[in-house]
């Protein structure tokens, strides 16, 4: 008798696992279908171009793209001993100096400026964050007039004060500097909209209590704004980080990467050599190069940032 | 009628590590069954096997003499509330109580016929047009009732349902889901980790400590004749007081090396197969020494005024016992106070085991007035 | 607490300061816009107001052409997104299944990959399909976005997971579940996603440059760039005109949206 309930025990017993394992390859197959199409995507936009990007930086290539011969490390060989090349990730580097600290800074005072409680506060907070909202196109073309020799804003204005005019686009030592004000201002309206997010995130209770114990203006921001704010920050530094490795179309209106080169930064540099020269082997090489430059800098901005960054 | 059954149920999320181990019951057709323990006991998961939400690891769950193991929540027949009501923010209040009718594709007639009969009897008629956030705490907990009403699935499950509501409106709701279920003849899971609610509202306790059961049975059983130590101080408010006990040739026994109580052959014998042992009073059986010749005299530490009784916190040895005393009583702290302990009041439990050896012997009889 | 008088100027002022200097390259195009050429050469201040500079914009270049173009790629790229990101931050939240974590790794991973980075294989990819100059191959490559399905996932995360059981018990499916239950309750997030990506696609610069030949389907951007080199720099105030026009539906997006754009934006970087 308790055989035979056990039998029977055990016959319900592969039942259940059967049905069990039938409903969890269902879930499976639920769960691929709501993610396929991103998946299809990426696959096709994302994960195939990178690895064919690896693969062509061995190849030379013709107009149409075909690889044609195999040249192995040759394509990083030459793009390293090329100056100009050298030139491009000199310039781009010095480009990141120049607008990665700047757009923070001047992004957070904006941000703590416009956190105060006071009337009319909203219209400042529009302002501030309208460059979101203005094109790379809009922003270069309005750019491009301000730094025009002669009719241009800046040029009026050192004449008023009597200096000599800038050859802002056309020097070499100006153009990387004119490019990078024209970026740190397209810049300021996104960055402002999430370190103000980030401030008004902070708990008032902090405040109230440092405003019981006596504590300043100065004090609270450097003790409890900064502090607090630092997952806001560190976010934000990775993005403007990224972005400038990836500024292309204030270059192309401004400068097309002149003069002298001085502001032929990676994208455009990689965009003239696959689009203009039809070098795709050796675009692609710098292609690689750029994803490898990111990808290092995130991977550094994460390890700092989760020693340094105080979490909530 | 057994209605549902467990045989032999264990859940683990990882081989060798089991939320729930060996789980063996039956609950009635008709039944209000509340499973109560403290968080993590498994209470919750055992709830969400029966409403198949989590999967069985092993052993067999039967509905109705059949077995469900496999079945899907829909395929069940059950209604289910949730401690934060699951009510959609975005459906009225209507649409909410509707819900499950529309999944199921019930005609347009009955739908509003039920809504109508359910409305009136949660009082949420004049609220059916309202979307949640514009309710009230204890109207939302109103409506997640009626969601399950309206579904007359003969099986509601609950988790937690008044843990969100304050004490007064909490009070009021016990009564009303006791009202119903007796009303609509409903079977009832209740699973809480609140032991007044567990006594005040079930037919039936089972109360559960890291997965495993700890005793089954009527709230009045849980409380006279806790099967284990567990138990003991779990079930009661405030809890059973607790002591180590020796035996002693002359008087018999002492607790905490403070209490000496006699103890008769009969006791001495039944104490004498264990090692160690643990006593167990509750509060209200530590008396003033009115009625009775005081039989010991313990140091006052606390004195709370409850207004209807008063509660004592005595010192015993070192540890703190609580005492319970009906009405208003003007005891200073510091002093000592005359007690009246009865021996026949004290549990007595095995403390390797942890399980139960003698019961109160006085509790069990006489104390529960049968009208 | 009430701010002292002092310190209420000293912040007025800077902020009429920091206003107007992060203005004053917008300002000054939208007054151009209005000036004759005449002035603006001389660098005089305007002496008169006209909408010439726009009705020439309009005449000389085909300005609503592109126009229409932008709109329709915005919404499109806008409409996949949201789809997209849905259904993936949907699978992400509400289903459990076996290899999930995995491809949320992925998913993350593809943050990594700069589009820049990829887009010389994807220009083939484009061409090989016969996507130049054809709105799939403005549009299709940006559907899938890591940022958007990981700002859902956030928002979907805060539906409690008793709701879908609570339908589960009801009887109803996924698919039901996703469209009448998590979409509606998610609609601000949506909303704010759905406003990023259309912003963000308005002012795609690169990839319509290197996807469209010819004026058949290239957007504003691009037309802008066109109007500013064919112009040779002279004619500036036609150049801002089209400027102007080309930031009017961004700005208008912005003013309203801000706020919630700025919740979102900061939950779905933050999480």
């Amino acid at each position: 008798m308790t055989n035979v309930t056990a039998a029977i025990a055990q016959e319900e017993q592969i039942l259940f696992e059967q049905t069990k394992r039938k409903q969890r390859y269902r879930q499976f197959i639920k769960g691929v279908l709501f993610l396929l199409p991103s998946i299809v995507l990426f696959s096709v936009f994302l994960f195939y171009p990178l690895l064919r990007t690896i693969y062509l930086s061995f190849f030379l290539t013709d107009a149409s793209g075909a690889t044609t011969v195999f040249v192995g490390w040759d394509n990083f060989v030459t793009l390293f001993q090329s100056t100009i090349f050298q030139q491009s990730v000199k310039s781009t580097f010095l480009f990141v100096l120049y607008t990665v600290p700047l757009t923070i800074i001047v992004s957070l005072f904006l941000a703590v400026i416009a956190n105060e409680k006071l009337k009319g506060i909203g219209f400042f907070r529009t302002i501030f964050s309208s460059t979101m909202g203005i094109s790379v196109a809009a922003a270069s073309v309005f750019w491009l007039y301000l730094f025009h020799p002669t009719i241009g804003f800046l040029n009026i204005i050192m004449e008023v004060f009597g200096l000599e005019k800038i050859g802002w686009l056309t020097d070499p030592s100006w153009a990387l500097i004119a490019v990078s004000a024209t970026t740190i201002w397209m810049n300021i309206g996104f960055t402002f909209l999430i370190l103000l997010g980030g401030l008004q995130s902070i708990d008032k209770y902090l405040y109230e209590s440092a405003d019981v114990d006596g504590a300043g203006y100065f004090y609270k921001l450097r003790r409890i704004t900064i502090p607090m704010l630092s997952p806001t920050l560190f976010f934000v530094v990775t993005v403007t980080i990224i972005n400038a490795f990836q500024t292309f179309g204030q270059v192309d209106i401004l400068t097309q990467g002149g003069p002298q080169n001085a502001t032929n930064l990676i994208v455009y540099s990689i965009y003239r050599e696959a689009f203009t020269n039809y070098q795709f082997g050796s675009a692609s090489a710098q292609a690689i190069i750029l994803f490898i430059i990111i990808l290092f800098m995130t991977i550094i901005q994460f390890k700092l940032g989760e020693r340094k960054v105080h979490y909530q | 009628m057994s209605y549902i059954e467990l045989k032999d149920i264990t859940k683990s999320y990882h081989a060798g590590n089991n939320i729930l181990e060996e789980i063996d019951l039956t609950i009635e057709k008709g039944e209000f069954f509340v499973l109560v323990g403290p968080s993590g006991s498994g209470k919750s998961t055992l709830l969400r096997m029966i409403a198949g939400l989590e999967e069985v690891t092993g052993g067999i769950l039967k509905m109705d003499e059949k077995i469900v193991n496999h079945l899907q929540p829909k395929d069940r027949n059950l209604s289910m509330v949730f401690q934060n009501y699951a009510l959609y923010p975005h459906l009225s209040v209507e649409q909410n109580i509707l819900f499950g009718l529309k999944a199921k594709k019930i005609s347009k007639t009955e739908q509003q016929k039920r809504l109508k009969e359910t409305a009136e009897m949660m009082g949420l008629s004049d609220l059916l047009g309202r979307k949640p956030r514009q309710l009230s705490g204890g109207q939302r907990q109103r409506v997640a009732l009626a969601r399950s009403v309206v579904s007359e699935a003969p099986l509601c499950l609950m988790d937690e349902p008044l843990s969100n509501l304050d004490a007064k409106l909490r009070a009021q709701m016990r009564v009303e889901i006791r009202r119903l279920q007796k009303q609509l003849g409903l079977t009832l899971i209740y699973v809480t980790h609140d032991q007044v609610e567990a006594m005040t509202m079930g037919d039936r306790i089972m109360v559960l400590n890291d997965g495993k059961i700890q005793q089954v049975g009527k709230p009045i059983t849980l409380y006279n004749e806790p099967a284990n130590l567990f138990v003991a101080s779990f079930i009661g408010s405030p809890k059973m007081n607790i002591g180590r006990a020796e035996i002693k040739e002359a008087p018999g026994l002492l607790v905490n090396n403070t209490l000496a109580f006699s103890a008769d052959a009969r006791l001495q014998e039944a104490l004498e197969v264990h090692k160690d042992i643990v006593v167990g009073i509750r509060p209200e059986h530590i008396q003033p020494a009115t009625h009775y010749e005081a039989t010991h005299s313990l140091e006052v530490v606390n004195v709370e005024q409850l207004g209807n009784e008063t509660s004592l916190a005595l010192d015993v040895g070192g540890e703190l016992w609580t005492a319970k005393w009906p009405g208003q009583w003007e005891i200073e702290t510091g002093h000592l106070l005359e007690v009246y302990i009865s021996q026949e009041h004290l549990s007595f439990f095995d403390a390797q085991t942890e399980k139960l050896i003698r019961p109160a012997s006085f509790s069990g009889h006489g104390e529960v007035q049968a009208i | 607490m009430r701010i002292p008088i002092g310190r209420k100027v000293i912040t007025y002022l800077l902020l009429i300061l920091a206003a107007f200097l992060i203005f004053t390259p917008t300002l000054m195009a939208v007054v151009m816009s209005f000036m004759t050429n005449q002035d603006i050469m001389t660098g005089s201040l305007p002496s008169a107001f006209s909408l010439d500079n726009y009705r020439r914009a309009f005449e000389q270049f085909p300005l609503l052409h592109y126009l229409i173009n932008s709109f329709l790629i915005s919404i499109i790229i806008m409409i996949g997104q949201l789809v997209l990101a849905s259904l993936a931050a949907y699978a992400f939240v509400f289903l459990e299944f076996k290899g999930r974590d995995f491809l949320f790794y992925l998913f993350i991973a593809t943050m990594m990959v700069p589009f820049e980075a990829s887009i010389i294989p994807n220009f083939h990819t484009i061409r090989d399909l016969g996507w130049i100059d054809q709105y799939t191959g403005l549009t299709v490559p940006f559907f899938a976005m890591a940022f958007g399905t990981f700002l859902l996932r956030q928002n979907f995360k805060q539906i409690p997971k008793e709701l879908r059981e609570a339908s589960q018990i009801a009887g109803m499916g996924d698919v039901k579940f996703y469209l009448t239950v998590v979409l509606p309750v998610a609609k601000t997030s949506l909303i704010t996603l759905g406003v990023y990506g259309f912003l963000t696609s308005w002012n795609m610069y690169l990839w319509p440059l290197l996807a469209t030949t010819n004026d058949n389907v290239r957007t504003v951007q691009i037309g802008l760039r066109q109007l500013q080199s064919q112009e040779q720099m002279n004619d500036w105030g036609v150049i801002m005109a089209g400027a102007v026009i080309v930031i009017i539906p961004t700005l208008i997006l912005l003013f309203l949206g801000q706020k919630k754009l700025q919740r979102g934006l900061t939950e779905g970087a933050l999480k």
